[in-house]
């Protein structure tokens, strides 16, 4: 039965990862090689690396990143963060990430889903969308640099869209649930999830175990996204997987 | 050497790289001579099975399939094992090479395609590729086309129904899933075709 992955995510500033993650076996905490690779080593399905820095002088840093993390790393391997035009998408595929995640550029430039689509396929462009809930209480609306900007688009026919232009994934971030540890939204991954045949990543407002199995389970996703999974009470990723397998959700377990 | 064809089609890196980590020699080539000379053949492949028309236009499937009658060891990963079939509907004027028979076809319209993820596999012990690997590890997919369950078929995996995950006979191997993202399945994998 296909399982529903659990995606490990390292938030990546300067070739450092940000935000904490307490690996005792670590010489250093900081790195996201050895980070990926301790997810990885302990049942994670998948790596996500986004690069927050906000100087751009930090790609060489960033490609360096990912072709040290790549290296050992045997699982499939998403990098995003600062990608706006093909070139850039080109030198984060062959530094070696498999797939690569858009937001802000693709919303500017929707034509981006189709170029890097063509050349690389459709299975290695993710589009992130990060979404908050409209003033009057219904839908959605997509926002743009790191949830500064609105674009005036609804979140869920912005979904459609970049299917239809080549998306093969959409990582959909609750911005009102992002940071709260109170749970997926799953009614917004439920509309973006039943609109779309690709698959949806949920992200933003896990707090713990009961909070992924309801995403799958009412909020409808294919895989649910973890920046920092110690900060939800769990001392391993591989925990949480056993405690789902404990709920029937079919996961990778044992792995 | 372990040759790995580039046709253009997707990211060759991440085959190579698993590659290297187990210390087998190998190159990334799209020079049919270097395949013609070549000890192994591993041809990835992600994308469109139209893509793979692009082996016939430089004369690598030429090689190739000289290769394969001459008893070369072949590996087609993904739209590569498609490719082993007869032919796809996702692009049915683009012939494949026939070594298996069937045709691959769409996931039904009750799943979501494409299948992406890990999905188990239930595995035929006597397979040599699998030689190792536990008869239920799960594997990494990404495909939205599928290859049906022949006779060569070593690994079956459900999605919307069963499909071929991997087929196998004397020295031609194809696997739908990704080996070189699967973790520590997948290497074992790519290992057991390197020592063949």
């Amino acid at each position: 039965m296909l399982t529903k992955r659990i995606i490990a995510c390292l938030d990546v500033d300067g070739g450092r990862v940000v935000k904490g993650v307490q690996f005792v076996s670590l010489r250093d905490a900081g790195d996201p090689a050895e980070l990926a690779k301790a997810h990885a080593a302990s049942g994670a399905d998948e790596i996500v690396l986004l690069d927050i820095s906000a100087a751009h002088q930090h790609r060489a840093t960033l490609l360096d990143t990912v072709r040290r993390t790549a290296a050992q790393l045997f699982i499939p391997f998403t990098v995003g963060g600062g990608i706006r035009s093909l070139e850039d998408a080109a030198a984060v595929f062959s530094a070696g990430a498999d797939k690569i995640s858009i937001n802000s550029a693709a919303l500017a430039n929707p034509v981006l889903i189709t170029q890097i689509a063509e050349r690389f396929g459709s299975q290695a462009v993710v589009v992130a969308i990060d979404a908050k809930r409209g003033k009057d209480g219904s839908g959605w609306e997509a926002f743009t640099h790191g949830g500064r900007t609105t674009s005036g688009r609804d979140a869920v026919e912005w979904a459609r869209e970049a299917e239809s232009r080549g998306a093969g994934e959409i990582l959909l971030t609750s911005m009102d649930r992002d940071g709260t540890g109170s749970g997926f939204d799953c009614e917004l991954t439920r509309a973006v999830a039943d609109s779309v045949r690709i698959p949806v990543i949920a992200s933003g407002g896990a707090g713990g175990a009961q909070h992924f199995a309801e995403v799958f389970c009412n909020g409808h996703a294919d895989a649910a996204l973890a920046a920092s999974i110690f900060h939800y009470g769990f001392s391993h990723l591989a925990d949480l997987k056993k405690e789902l397998a404990a709920q029937q959700i079919p996961v990778r377990w044992p792995c | 050497m372990i040759a790995i064809v580039d046709y253009g089609a997707g990211n060759l890196t991440s085959v190579k790289k698993a590659l290297d980590q187990m210390g087998y020699e190998c190159a990334i080539t799209s020079d049919p001579s270097q395949v013609a000379r070549a000890e192994k053949i591993v041809l990835p492949g992600v994308g469109h099975f139209a893509s793979t028309e692009a082996l016939s236009r430089s004369g690598l499937r030429d090689a190739i399939t000289d290769a394969i009658v001459r008893g070369v060891p072949f590996l087609g990963i993904c739209v590569g094992m498609q490719w082993m079939f007869e032919r796809s509907q996702e692009s049915p004027e683009t012939p494949g090479l026939g070594l298996f028979r069937g045709e691959c076809e769409r996931f039904p319209a009750s799943v979501k395609s494409p299948h992406v993820g890990w999905n188990d596999l239930q595995i035929d012990s006597s397979s040599r590729l699998f030689r190792g690997v536990q008869p239920s590890s799960f594997v990494y997919f990404t495909h939205s086309f599928r290859a049906p369950v022949a006779e060569a078929t070593t690994a079956c995996c459900e999605y919307g129904g069963r499909f071929s995950a991997a087929v196998e006979r004397d020295h031609l191997f194809g696997v739908q899933f990704h080996p070189e993202k699967s973790g520590d399945a997948g290497l074992k994998m790519l290992s057991n075709f390197c020592v063949l």
